[in-house]
């Protein structure tokens, strides 16, 4: 099922510019690894060296943040929106 | 995508109203991989999305004595702040009193106890104060025409009272449920304040999206490596006003974790300059039961944030997913220290035992802070011969609803001596 995957311009530079892009999975971690494939550069920042979500990047599905969702294996729906937010801290 | 060890192009600078600057900020270099970037307002590694710092060029450090000669505020010590040229704006923030509390330290049982008292920070009776003075400054050599941030109060009211006096448009962006004094004491200012249904996580990351999308200088997102220096004046402070030496051991409130950091690298360029002499003091990180996840990674010896809906009074320290909590964890277990959470209700106690035995009311991080020495003290971790700090961050009239209690049983009477002779006389009282 299409959902969309929302980057910030830093990792935008990665996917040719563009800021959004579709892919398929039931959960965040299979959308996730379908959008790093297709973006070999990209995939470092989205994902660790064991698959993990890397760890200066934050994942929202429909703008609550997947660690409260179960992480990458967070469901997701037709439609739903992800957004990688770069985990900048506030305070 | 820049190559390792390339310059990166800074964002467009928008137009802006005041005089072209003297001033010039800093380049940049990454933490983990050591990227190097040209001045710009970005606080992320294109390379490994690792925080940016500063990068210095000290040919050689000031002396005490032209230290001591400068101005009464933050700028004395310029050099160890991200700025090349005489700051322009804010040039009053900083040296709060460093108030000694011998009551305190006897409640403690340590030798000696001091406050950095920052409740009374000018302009907006916070700690950050210092750090909106360097990004501010920050942000007009950098030529952004507006500024703004995502704030848990104390930023905001600093953000608000610091932009007005810059002529500089400001965004401010806070949860909606935040005490009524810390809106109202930034609304008064007249900013854009946009109150936003979540948690400070949300607006957080909302601020980290609009910085992105809409250029604007955000204190504590894209202007974050900058504006964070600002708090190693804490630790300047400290030394200077203690004599030029340092104590043996300071307590930090930790809402992202950035000051306990920061306090490491201020003390540690103050020795390395050679103008004190010693060790870094040992340092310890307080919060609240209901958002402590920086304690739990020191209690646990973890690496792994486990986020948190935070569920305190503490609200200035309620950041549930702090990105600095793991450098502060590791700068307490690499000095020597430890952290400490404590409950509302120890909060409470901390706020009126500060005020009963020191004479200075702070807000509920500062309770939290003195509950959390307290706690230290009785487990060891403070030990006898210690001569401590307490970082007191914020003042007690922005969270006046904690100790709403205070008043409930305040005798009130006629206009009349005989009921105020009565009144003196009770036998409690006498």
């Amino acid at each position: 099922m299409p959902v969309t995957l929302s980057l910030p311009t830093i990792l935008a530079r990665l996917t040719d510019g563009r800021a959004t892009v579709e892919a398929n999975g039931t959960t965040v971690g299979e959308v996730v690894t379908q959008v790093a494939d297709r973006y070999p550069q990209l995939a470092p920042r989205l994902k660790d060296e064991n698959g993990g979500p890397y760890p200066f990047v934050g994942f929202y599905l429909n703008d609550q943040d997947t660690r409260f969702l179960g992480g990458f294996d967070a469901r997701v729906n037709e439609g739903d929106e992800i957004t990688v937010v770069i985990a900048v801290a506030g305070g | 995508m820049s190559l390792p060890g390339a310059v990166a192009s800074p964002p467009e600078p928008r137009a802006r109203k005041l005089d072209q600057p003297r001033l010039r900020v800093l380049p940049l270099s990454c933490v983990l991989c050591g990227a190097q970037y040209d001045p710009a307002p970005s606080a992320v590694c294109e390379q490994c999305l690792g925080p940016l710092e500063p990068v210095y060029s000290r040919a050689a450090p000031p002396t005490r004595d032209l230290i001591s000669q400068r101005e009464h505020s933050l700028w004395r010590y310029r050099e160890f702040l991200p700025l090349a040229g005489p700051p322009e704006l804010s040039r009053d923030s900083g040296m709060t009193p460093l108030l000694e509390s011998p009551a305190l330290a006897q409640k403690l049982g340590v030798a000696r106890l001091w406050l950095k008292n920052d409740a009374v920070s000018h302009p907006s009776l916070s700690f950050k104060d210092r750090v909106v003075a360097v990004a501010i400054n920050a942000a007009h050599a950098l030529g952004l025409d507006t500024v703004g941030c995502a704030s848990t109060g104390n930023l905001a009211n600093a953000v608000a009272a610091q932009a007005v006096r810059a002529g500089l448009p400001a965004w401010i962006f806070i949860p909606h449920d935040l005490e009524p004094a810390k809106i109202i004491a930034t609304a008064v200012y007249g900013p854009h304040l946009v109150r936003i249904r979540g948690t400070y996580d949300d607006v957080n990351r909302l601020c980290v999206q609009a910085a992105d999308r809409f250029g604007w200088g955000i204190v504590n997102v894209n202007l974050r490596g900058y504006y964070g220096e600002g708090s190693k004046t804490v630790a300047f402070e400290i030394a200077e006003q203690l004599g030029w030496r340092l104590p043996t051991a300071v307590v930090a409130p930790m809402a992202g974790g950035s000051l306990v950091t920061k306090l490491r690298k201020g003390f540690t360029e103050f020795l390395d300059a050679g103008l004190v002499a010693g060790r870094v003091p040992r340092l310890f990180g307080a919060q609240a039961d209901g958002c402590a996840p920086i304690v739990h990674l020191v209690h646990d010896n973890s690496d792994v944030i486990q986020p948190v809906i935070p569920n305190t009074i503490a609200r200035s320290l309620a950041i549930g997913s702090p990105a600095d909590g793991l450098f502060a964890a590791r700068t307490m277990r690499e000095t020597g220290g430890w952290a400490a959470a404590v409950s509302d209700q120890q909060i409470v106690a901390g706020i009126r035992l500060l005020a009963e035995t020191s004479g200075v009311f702070t807000e509920t991080a500062g309770g939290v802070t003195v509950a959390a020495a307290l706690d230290l003290a009785e487990s060891g971790r403070l030990r006898a011969d210690d001569e401590v700090v307490l970082c007191i961050t914020g003042n007690g009239l922005k969270t006046v609803e904690a100790v709403g209690d205070t008043i409930r049983d305040l005798p009130t009477i006629a206009p009349r001596l005989r009921e105020l002779a009565e009144l003196v006389e009770q036998p409690a009282l006498t």
